[in-house]
């Protein structure tokens, strides 16, 4: 088992190998054991099948951390038919845990933008375990208007655990950059489509994900804030942080009842970094499908469609005056049907994603 | 009980005389959180107070001028113009949608506590007899955190102040930063919000947003930030990360004042540091220079 394996997948992957050694005695020997090899991977279909289909939320926080999980870098790579990366904010320096730049995807130039982080321990170091600074947004807006400008649509590929919380990050205006990001993109009038790959963590996601369409991997998350530090407010632990993933309601499945996202992408069996072409071809197939729907639209509609996709969303009781409440403590209650409480019901947002576009 | 109340389908309607508007006077406010009795010691400069003395200096210190927090009404009392306000959308209220384990009562407990009904009300305002879309935050109200109600209630203000084309002045104090209870749906709101200020925009009415003691995190992220003018009160923590993330994260000292207003104002992040006995004065001058 290597050393980024999950515990929980040990049955498999020793399965896995024993069908290895079993196929490598054959090719050798010349002893035809295709019976029991065929038995064997019967045997390891199920097994993943009841592995990777009951994920708990927490397994697929680790899977969306994987060290081999794809890299924004990574994905453009494979998606795009070129790309030219764009450095700089043009006020203060490069963020290297913030990449951009200009892509052709199936001919059509597009700008992608998204966190970095990196491959091993050298290159984290240099992008900052992908926590962009103040400048990496400032760069992402510079890069927005930059598209906007050239009609261009804008591709965001997130993956951060955050914005990063240093001190000469708070200096530079890390909050009030992620305003001006996410005002920004609220205004672009070119399609938006974001899709998360791996880490959605909090601002410094939405920062990059305020779109037309949002799009999240299967094991992919996306929350308020993440489960160590949520489990650290809750319990004073941050060991507890498998329970507080539960409680966030952070999975791409979460995410689509709650109606925040507008879909799925499928990621192979085991996760994405076991076949990373396979995860960015399903990848790419959602962005083709979406900009050309997109496209299709006028400005003026674009804008005003993404305005009312975050204007729905929150999950309130309307027609819940204080006064009513404390008198339904008193008892007097049910004097009303239930269907007249109008606003009571008013869940506006939850539940009722925008309609996908297939 | 409680818990009925909260995960919706309450089994009644409400009938507004004018829907989403009714006229309120400020509550009396229960006692804060403060240790009880008739003194208490200064934050800033360690002076034991009368705790009388404090509340006739709008609750800052005659010694130092630490500013302490001051509550929701309080605060409407020392800002809008007396019996002016008209509080909007206070029929909006909290659900529990991911049943998030004692977030209901932790409301209950905040709305007994504060004598708000949530962490930011809303409405119309006269400041020095102009007219104003005004939204108030209290700290004491789960640490003035930013859920779906709270943005909804703001986006409302933003657009009816839009229709209506009053100047907008929003005093926060979400320390809170986006309600953890509400998960995304509060994550979601930052974005609602900060799209509400942008379309505000189109209306060439000014909006003034005001920081006070703490503005963090996605509150600061979002609305707070956006303000034609910002301003904020001396001393008031303002910042997107935490002090103790900041300090675990980076292991470095932080230095004197970090994440202060005063930090701020030399960092070029806000436009003025304004004392709260000159708050009212400062936000009406600016508005008159906008009208
Ligand atoms: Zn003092």
């Amino acid at each position: 088992m290597a050393a980024t394996d999950f515990e929980w997948e040990r049955p498999l992957i020793e399965l896995e190998e024993r069908i290895r050694e079993l196929e490598s005695f054959t090719d050798q020997r010349g002893i035809d054991l295709s019976e029991e090899i065929t038995r064997l991977k019967r045997r390891a279909d199920q097994l993943r099948e009841e592995i990777f289909a009951n994920l708990t939320p927490w397994q697929r926080v680790l899977l969306a951390r994987h060290p081999g999980r794809p890299t924004t870098l990574e994905y453009i790579a494979s998606i795009f038919d070129e790309f030219v990366e764009l450095h700089g904010d043009r006020t203060f320096r490069d963020d290297p845990a913030m990449v951009g730049g200009i892509a052709r995807l199936n001919g059509r130039p597009v700008t992608v933008i998204g966190p970095q982080k990196g491959r091993d321990t050298k290159e984290n170091i240099r992008r900052n375990f992908g926590l962009p600074h103040p400048e990496g947004y400032r760069k992402a807006i510079r890069l927005m208007e930059q598209a906007e400008r050239f009609g261009r649509p804008i591709i965001t590929l997130i993956d951060v655990v955050g914005a990063y919380p240093g001190i000469e990050a708070e200096q530079r205006g890390q909050g009030l950059v992620i305003a001006e990001a996410i005002m920004t993109m609220s205004q672009l009038r070119v399609p938006i489509i974001s899709v998360v790959t791996g880490e959605g963590g909090s601002g410094g996601a939405l920062a990059i994900g305020v779109a037309d369409r949002v799009w999240m991997l299967e094991n992919a998350w996306y929350s308020v804030i993440s489960p160590e530090m949520c489990a650290q407010i809750l319990w004073k632990d941050s060991k507890r942080a498998p329970e507080a993933a539960s409680l966030l309601r952070l999975t791409a499945r979460d995410l689509m009842e709650l109606g925040i996202i507008d879909g799925i992408v499928p990621e192979p069996m085991g996760g994405a970094h076991r076949d990373k072409e396979a995860t960015a071809r399903n990848v790419k197939e959602v962005l083709v499908r979406e900009l050309q729907v997109l496209e299709g639209m006028d400005p003026d509609a674009l804008l005003e469609a993404r305005y009312q996709r975050y204007r729905r969303i929150g999950a309130f009781a309307e027609g819940q005056s204080q006064e009513l409440a404390s008198r339904r403590e008193d008892g007097e209650e049910g004097q009303v049907p239930e269907e007249a409480g109008l606003g009571g019901q008013a869940v506006t947002g939850v539940g009722s994603p925008p309609a996908p576009s297939e | 009980m409680l818990k009925d109340l909260f995960r919706g389908r309450p089994r009644y309607a409400t009938i507004n005389p004018t829907p989403g508007e009714s006229r309120q006077e400020p509550r009396p406010v229960a006692p804060k959180e403060a240790p009880d009795g008739l003194w208490l010691k200064c934050d800033g400069c360690e002076t034991i107070l009368y705790r009388k003395e404090l509340q006739q200096h709008a609750q800052i210190c005659p010694k130092c001028g630490y500013h302490f927090r001051i509550g929701g009404w309080e605060r409407l009392e020392q800002l809008a113009d007396e019996g002016s306000f008209t509080v909007w959308e206070d029929h909006l209220a909290s659900v529990d949608p991911l049943g998030f384990p004692g977030y209901p009562e932790k409301v209950v407990q905040a709305q007994a506590r504060t004598g708000l009904s949530e962490a930011v009300i809303v409405g119309r305002a006269a400041i020095e007899e102009l007219p104003v879309a005004l939204g108030i935050f209290d700290f004491n109200f789960v640490g003035g955190s930013m859920g779906s109600v709270v943005g909804e209630r703001l986006t409302r203000l933003f657009e009816r102040a839009e229709a209506e084309r009053l100047p907008v002045v929003v005093v926060s104090a979400g320390g809170g930063g986006a309600r953890m209870q509400e998960g995304i749906l509060s994550l979601m709101q930052m974005a609602k919000t900060s799209q509400a200020v942008a379309r505000y925009r189109r209306c060439r009415m000014p909006f003034i947003s005001v920081l006070t003691d703490p503005t963090m995190g996605g509150v600061y992220a979002s609305f707070a930030s956006l303000g034609d003018v910002i301003i904020a009160e001396p001393g008031a923590r303002i910042g997107f990360a935490g002090p103790r993330i900041v300090q675990e994260t980076t292991r470095q000292v932080l230095p004197e004042g970090f994440q202060t207003a005063e930090y701020a104002l030399q960092n070029g992040m806000i436009d003025l540091v304004v004392p709260r006995p000159k708050l009212r004065e400062q936000v009406a001058q600016l508005l008159r220079l906008h009208l």
